[in-house]
């Protein structure tokens, strides 16, 4: 074990543990931007830079890993202007329209600007324009607002492997691109939306959710994906009784299978909840046609019409398709209806389609 | 799954995959099975008519002709055996009925059975040594594997493959089928299923029966219901008089639209619980309206048996009402009586007459979900199966023979189509078609077809085109691709307006389980003039 002192503190941690670690464990609230604990290490930022006495440096500690006896200040007034000044280098390209900004109130850029009181930009100057117009209806791309963390571009590789973007260019012109900076649709993009999970900032945001409610406004429901067998968790965000958004509780003991991560379907695949569709009531078809029933009346006819039946041809005569699709509680009073009350063992679901 | 989902990220060190486009159909499977092989150098043996993406970065990619699983498994079989690289061991002390298995593989050598598949017998090789010395070999299969006439035969080989191998009961190994539906365990589980009661205790034992006769105070029908594809037939025979249709669409996903269409007609009596008037639902003769999944709390049991939260984040529609209280005034109306104040008190009961679910709660999965069997309050679920020993004592080997699929090419239908989904959507589309920007990415179907085949036919991409077989025929988009050899095409089955099933055939099923062969039947590409 290594003994070090952070902000005062003595704290042990094991060998080989990121000093970035080790402040977190202290209880220091580290900034971090290009930080991702499910991504390969950056150390591109320097947003986490700390004061280790006898280092000339600043360390980036996400990627300097502990060594015996260092003694380390998270918010030495040295760290605090670098991260000033950080800051207001990534202002100075930043696209700062917060007011109708998606990921205002969960915006690192905001909040850490906010902390250390950073209202401007000494570096302002000619703005670069990196918008690019993408037609593919699920992710937005204002590249305008991206502070070049590249956590996109990790989780793209590395979580879904898709690579179908990367960094284009150098300095004050570089962005995230996809091979030629071409469409999305047009790479090897499956549009899982695992840039937006991690994007900290309102450079990459879901068109489907667009203006529909901010994070704060909206309240998270912990649930299990309904498309395919994987099981995957994910969070419903609700306001006004709405469903508006999908987003990922990264958290393995919440989400056990996906750790947050989440496919095309399951991030943007919900709208149909709020479909003009939906049947919002029990339908009886009169000489061809359907007319709206009463709970009453269409329970008594098809309890009656299920008893007839009974009667006159054997309860073998009937038959159920459960759903792959309704939950196991839903399941088990389907197929005890046809056991117990209608008296057979006719019932299946889709498993064979 | 006999195995977790986890493992196949973290354990496994060589993966085989028949008959799933893990990366389409189960995304975030495919996308840890491609971490492991990148980060892990895990070794990936990819078998599809498709050269799908997982394929391109597969140390064996076997692209085998549709139908001819037994052969390309008993081959890789024969490999094994011939180069004595099966587990002995495994084989001496877990299973049973080797030497009847391997009596039949032995003619089934690479190059015998590289002529009924069209794999090279390097590459039959080269696959079986790579599953057979991992560390621990994991296979993973889904509905390419079993929706044939020959489906059991399949897995039954598979099962061989595994067992031969002694890769069962070990992190990263195991015989993964992976389930296309959210919940199609849990249906499974709670004997929707025609021969079993809930956790797989079959109707047609005594002791079974009279365990729910007393838990229901009823008496139970000791006869095997019908099947999906069984009752389908029935109805069609005038037989079945009345169906109650409850979140299914068989319109759009049961083989041989028109079959169906008649079969449904023929009905007295059509119940149709939904949430959307689907093809089906049009049909009936009564529709009651349900709740989606975001406004009902329950439990859902994932493909590698883990039973999850389902919470309800919305009000439901005006008028629409809970599916379990639809069910369960219904029931009431039956004549049977049931009372439950919500989805946990159901569950409740389940614990009661269903084993393995007996130690889960809802208290215990709040945060994360447990995998069955949990056999009590105190046991952590079971992520592995078949640790130590098989739920039937020894492992038991199946000889089986390869049989061609029930309609192959001819001159009349020179190719051979299969069906499957897209990444986009979602089974019948009920749901996702519904879905603004799914819908908006991918708006209708396509046929996948080689360049050199369309240009053989002067069919473009993009070009809308016909597709028929005996049953039937659709128009729909050529996609011109070098993924499928050329005598193989493929089409979704999503989209009703250019419905797959039209084509597909119901005159011959699997033998056990009424599976359809989905993946293989004859067909013809036509340019429209």
């Amino acid at each position: 074990m290594l003994n070090l002192t952070i902000n005062g503190q003595a704290i042990q941690v094991p060998r080989g543990t990121m000093l970035l670690d080790a402040c977190q464990m202290a209880g220091a609230d580290v900034p971090t931007f290009c930080y991702d604990p499910q991504l390969h290490l950056a150390g591109s930022c320097r947003m986490c830079v700390v004061e280790v006495q006898g280092r000339h440096n600043l360390q980036a500690s996400c990627v300097t890993p502990c060594v015996d006896n260092m003694v380390v200040d998270t918010e030495s007034p040295a760290t605090v202007e670098a991260r000033k000044i950080i800051l207001e280098l990534l202002l100075a390209r930043h696209n700062i329209n917060c007011h109708v900004c998606e990921k205002t109130g969960e915006c690192k850029l905001q909040d850490y600007c906010y902390r250390y009181g950073v209202d401007d930009s000494r570096f302002a100057g000619e703005k670069g324009h990196f918008t690019s117009e993408d037609p593919n209806p699920f992710i937005e791309r204002d590249y305008d607002k991206c502070i070049m963390c590249t956590r996109c571009v990790r989780a793209c590789d590395e979580i879904t492997g898709a690579q179908a973007i990367s960094v284009k260019d150098r300095g004050h012109h570089a962005k995230i691109s996809t091979v030629f900076d071409g469409k999305l649709a047009d790479s090897t993009c499956v549009f899982c939306g695992q840039c937006i999970m991690v994007c900290p900032v309102g450079a990459l945001s879901s068109k489907v959710s667009m203006n529909k409610g901010r994070a704060y406004q909206c309240e998270k429901v912990l649930t299990t994906c309904t498309y395919c067998g994987t099981g995957c968790t994910l969070e419903l965000n609700v306001k006004d009784n709405q469903v508006v958004g999908v987003s990922s509780n990264r958290d393995p003991v919440y989400s056990p299978v996906n750790q947050g991560a989440l496919c095309v379907k399951g991030r943007f695949g919900w709208d149909f909840i709020h479909s003009e569709d939906r049947l919002t009531t029990p339908l009886i078809k009169e000489n061809g046609q359907f007319r709206a029933a009463s709970w009453e009346e269409a329970l008594d006819l098809a309890a009656s019409k299920l008893k007839s039946i009974k009667t006159e041809y054997g309860p073998d005569s009937i038959a159920l398709f459960s759903s792959a699709r309704v939950t196991n509680e839903e399941n088990y009073l389907a197929q005890k209806m046809m056991r117990a009350a209608i008296g057979t063992n006719n019932v299946d679901h889709c498993a064979r389609l | 799954m006999t195995n977790s989902i986890d493992e196949l990220e973290k354990d496994a060190t060589a993966i085989f995959l028949i008959g799933t486009n893990t990366t389409e159909n189960h995304p975030i499977i495919g996308y840890k099975i491609r971490k492991n092989v990148r980060e892990n150098g895990a070794k990936l043996i990819v078998a599809d008519p498709r050269r799908i993406e997982l394929a391109e970065i597969a140390d064996v990619y076997m692209q085998f002709r549709p139908g001819t699983d037994v052969a390309l498994l008993n081959g890789m079989m024969n490999v094994i055996i011939n180069e004595g690289l099966l587990d002995q061991k495994f084989i001496t002390e877990r299973t049973e009925a080797f030497e009847d298995m391997k009596q039949i593989v032995e003619k089934y050598t690479p190059e015998v059975v590289a002529a009924i598949t069209g794999v090279p017998a390097a590459d039959i090789r080269k696959a079986a040594r790579i599953y057979a010395e991992a560390e621990a070999g994991s296979i993973c299969y889904a509905m390419g594997l079993t929706q044939h006439h020959t489906g059991t035969d399949n897995v039954k080989s598979v099962c061989n493959l595994a067992m031969l191998t002694g890769h069962l009961g070990r992190p990263g190994t195991g015989v993964n089928p992976l389930r296309g539906q959210n919940n199609v365990q849990g249906a499974c589980d709670m004997g929707a299923l025609p021969v079993s009661y809930p956790a797989y205790q079959a109707v047609s034992a005594d002791a079974n029966r009279e365990k729910f006769e007393k838990a229901w105070g009823v008496k139970l029908s000791p006869h095997n219901g019908l099947t999906l594809t069984a009752a389908i037939n029935k109805a069609y025979q005038g037989e079945l008089k009345a169906l109650y249709v409850l979140g299914e669409n068989p319109m759009i996903s049961d083989p041989d639209q028109h079959h169906v269409e008649e079969a449904l007609d023929n009905l007295e009596f059509l119940i149709v619980q939904d949430i959307f008037l689907s093809e089906t639902a049009q049909k009936a003769d009564l529709i009651l309206p349900g709740v989606s999944w975001a406004e009902k709390d329950g439990t859902f049991s994932n493909t590698e048996r883990r039973v999850q939260r389902v919470r309800q984040a919305i009000i439901p529609p005006a008028n629409s009402r809970q599916d379990w209280q639809i069910l369960m005034d219904l029931t009431n109306r039956l004549g049977y009586s049931m009372d439950y104040g919500s989805p946990q008190d159901i569950f409740e009961e389940i614990r009661t007459v269903a084993p393995s679910y007996a130690g889960i709660s809802y208290a215990r999965i709040e945060r994360t979900g447990l995998h069955w069997p949990c056999p009590n309050e105190e046991h952590p679920g079971t992520p592995i199966l078949h640790i130590g020993k098989f739920s039937r004592g020894q492992g038991l080997f199946h000889p089986v023979e390869f049989k061609e699929p029930f309609e192959l090419p001819d001159e009349e239908y020179p190719l051979i189509l299969s069906t499957g989904r897209s990444l986009f959507h979602y089974h019948t589309g009920t749901m996702t078609r519904r879905t603004q920007a799914l819908d908006a990415h991918q708006p209708t179907n396509e046929v996948q077809v080689n360049h050199h085949t369309a240009a053989a036919l002067g069919i473009q991409d993009g070009e809308m085109v016909r597709l028929s077989t005996r049953r039937g025929s659709i128009e729909l988009k050529a996609k011109l691709t070098d993924i499928l050899n050329e005598k193989v095409v493929f089409t979704f089955f999503h989209f009703s307006e250019a419905a797959a099933n039209i084509l597909t055939h119901a005159e011959v099923l699997d033998p056990v389980a009424g599976i359809p062969e989905y993946k293989v039947c004859a067909a013809r590409l036509e340019k429209i003039v």
